[in-house]
């Protein structure tokens, strides 16, 4: 019985572990970047002073200062601009690419774990070799074949996460199977899908949510380092992989053209991870006792 | 330990088949007819068919499937659709270049990472580990490209310490250890980021062990239980993390390359990108494979060195 409420225990464990973390200075910091971020991709139409696509031959590779606060690119564009708008790009892709992968690897894990037997140890296996792919290799090949559109770099990048999702809830659906309140679910004649969803769900989401966390930290980089190579979204797009492209093209005559953008990526990656491990920490029943 | 390695080799080859498989697989169901990509605008129907043809794309996909596996496994990797020259033969030529680059970055990831870690453990929450703690997360955070572009500006063009272009001679070993300084750097000290991390929490664990507190209280050496009891007891999650890492070393040595116009597999495979080259990225994802199975089974022989009771 204790199974009917355990859901709303597990999710204030959610809240409780966000709060818990956010008590932790260097998450705090983390969370704060990460939200000036988002702030600035959300409002980017208000808060860019220029259009990010608009060229301005006559202004091009001016120095930052001035009427262009961070310089302009070979096309005179404003960088300021492109960066705010680029941030939509690099939220979105991760965003869309991690949540379709702990939706889609949460819910295979959790199925096979549950399932067990035969079905489990085919499913691990698809799995462990999906691993063994150099993500960002992977990643290349499937942009690459499929074309380098908004969609297909969501999927490319959510395939490269979906394994390390099956294995995080698998594990612990294989023990929670075996508890009493799953045992009295079954026997109180509950469907599958409901003992799956409304039972054992609950009790791994704070898992998956902490994994998921760190995992947008790599999607970010991943996505740019895609958009470094030429596959991320079409120019004009702003991406920031693609700014640190440009930049990196016009090094010698403009080096402050790569760093804006570098330095961008750098400082979500980084507040992505300190939310990540802060809330891994304030999960983590080991930590916990200290 | 011939009967351990032979039961690791035998562990290897049905993770090498499901690995085969997934590349035929991925190439395959992906939408998108091979034969249109590579075309492009220049596609016709007749001569969309005739490369379909000339790939073996019209053949039954078992066919295919088995010819594909028959031919990766006795290390015929097909052909360039561009240059017409052997797979393997283009590989060879530049696999100095990426062996140079991905042997001195696991050197200088593992030496500097490594200590570090163990500083951090020895001095749990002191100035060294928060330190070390903050270091490792800034550089795990940086991405290769950009690591790599910031370290390009400050010591080849501003301080002119380095060259800005990594095209070795590889005759000459000096030529070769200066011109790989800057890429290994960028490679390494991401890679020192983890093991640094992994190295450190590993080291906690083990130290905590009853066997340490056994070992100190009938006098052994402080250095002595640190070296012996902690860090070899540490190691084996270590290993793994190094092991594991080759394959994200492999991704970012392709960034690497671009940003210090290295040859190299990694450039090989971008290039093979852009002229849709696709019997050669077949090819090369068969190789990549091949390495991951390799190491990962190194990795695997390593623990039973490491510690005897994996052996059993």
């Amino acid at each position: 019985m204790s199974g009917a409420v355990l859901p709303a225990r597990r999710v204030g464990a959610v809240s409780r572990a966000i709060r818990k973390a956010l008590a932790n200075p260097t998450t705090l910091i983390g969370a704060l970047i990460c939200l000036a971020i988002a702030l600035a991709a959300i409002f980017a139409p208000w808060l860019a002073p220029f259009d990010p696509t608009e060229q301005n031959i006559i202004d091009r590779l001016a120095s930052p200062g001035g009427d262009y606060l961070l310089g302009t690119d070979q096309f005179g564009r404003d960088v300021l601009s492109r960066l705010l708008w680029g941030a939509r790009i690099s939220l979105v892709v991760s965003l869309g690419a991690i949540s379709a992968a702990a939706v889609v690897g949460g819910t295979i894990g959790m199925v096979s774990g549950y399932i067990g037997g035969r079905f489990d140890l085919f499913t691990m296996q698809v799995m462990d070799v999906l691993l063994s792919f150099p993500s960002l290799i992977l990643g290349l090949i499937v942009v690459a074949l499929l074309g380098p559109e908004l969609e297909n770099l969501v999927f490319a990048i959510a395939l490269t996460a979906v394994a390390p999702f099956a294995r995080i809830a698998r594990a612990p659906t294989l023990a929670l199977k075996e508890r009493a309140f799953v045992e009295g679910g079954r026997a109180l004649g509950f469907s599958h899908t409901r003992v799956l969803f409304r039972h054992i769900l609950p009790n791994i989401l704070p898992e998956v949510m902490v994994m998921a966390s760190l995992w947008l930290a790599t999607a970010v980089r991943v996505e740019a380092s895609l958009s470094f190579i030429g596959l991320g979204v079409k120019p004009p797009t702003a991406t920031w992989g693609g700014m640190t492209r440009d930049g990196f093209e016009n090094i010698l005559d403009a080096p402050w053209l790569a760093i804006a953008p570098g330095v961008a990526i750098l400082l979500l990656v980084l507040g992505l991870n300190m939310v990540g491990d802060g809330l891994r920490d304030a999960t983590d029943p080991k930590l916990r006792a200290e | 330990m011939i009967g351990f390695v032979a039961r690791r080799l035998l562990a290897a080859l049905p993770t090498l088949l499901a690995v085969l498989t997934l590349v035929f697989l991925i190439v395959r169901v992906i939408p998108g007819d091979p034969a249109l990509v590579i075309l492009g605008d220049q596609a016709t129907p007749e001569a969309a068919a005739a490369l379909r043809g000339r790939l073996g794309l019209d053949r039954p996909l078992l066919t295919q499937y088995l010819d594909f596996l028959y031919s990766a496994l006795t290390g015929d990797f097909g052909r360039s659709l561009v240059t017409s020259r052997p797979i393997l033969e283009e590989v060879t030529a530049v696999l100095p270049h990426t062996l140079d680059l991905t042997i001195a970055s696991m050197v200088i990831g593992v030496v500097v990472g490594i200590p570090a870690g163990i500083a951090a453990a020895l001095h749990r929450n002191g100035f060294i580990d928060v330190a070390a703690r903050l270091l490792s997360l800034i550089g795990l955070s940086f991405p290769v490209f950009v690591s790599g572009i910031f370290l390009l500006l400050a010591f080849a063009l501003h301080w002119r310490i380095f060259p800005v272009i990594g095209n070795a001679d590889l005759a000459d070993p000096l030529d070769r250890l200066h011109k790989m300084a800057l890429p290994a750097a960028t490679l390494g000290l991401v890679m020192a980021a983890y093991v640094t991390r992994v190295t450190r929490s590993a080291m906690l664990q083990s130290l905590s062990e009853d066997y340490i507190r056994t070992a100190r209280a009938k006098g052994v050496p402080w250095r002595r239980v640190v070296w012996v009891h902690g860090l070899r007891n540490a190691s084996i999650p270590v290993v793994t993390v190094v092991g594991l890492y080759v394959g994200i070393l492999i991704g970012n040595s392709v960034l690497t390359e671009i940003v210090f116009n290295r040859p190299g597999l990694g450039k090989i495979i971008v290039g093979a990108l852009n002229q849709r080259d696709y019997t050669m990225l077949q090819g090369l994802m068969v190789i990549y494979c091949f390495l991951i199975v390799v190491v990962n089974l190194v990795t695997d022989l390593l623990y039973g060195v490491l510690d005897p009771r994996v052996k059993a």
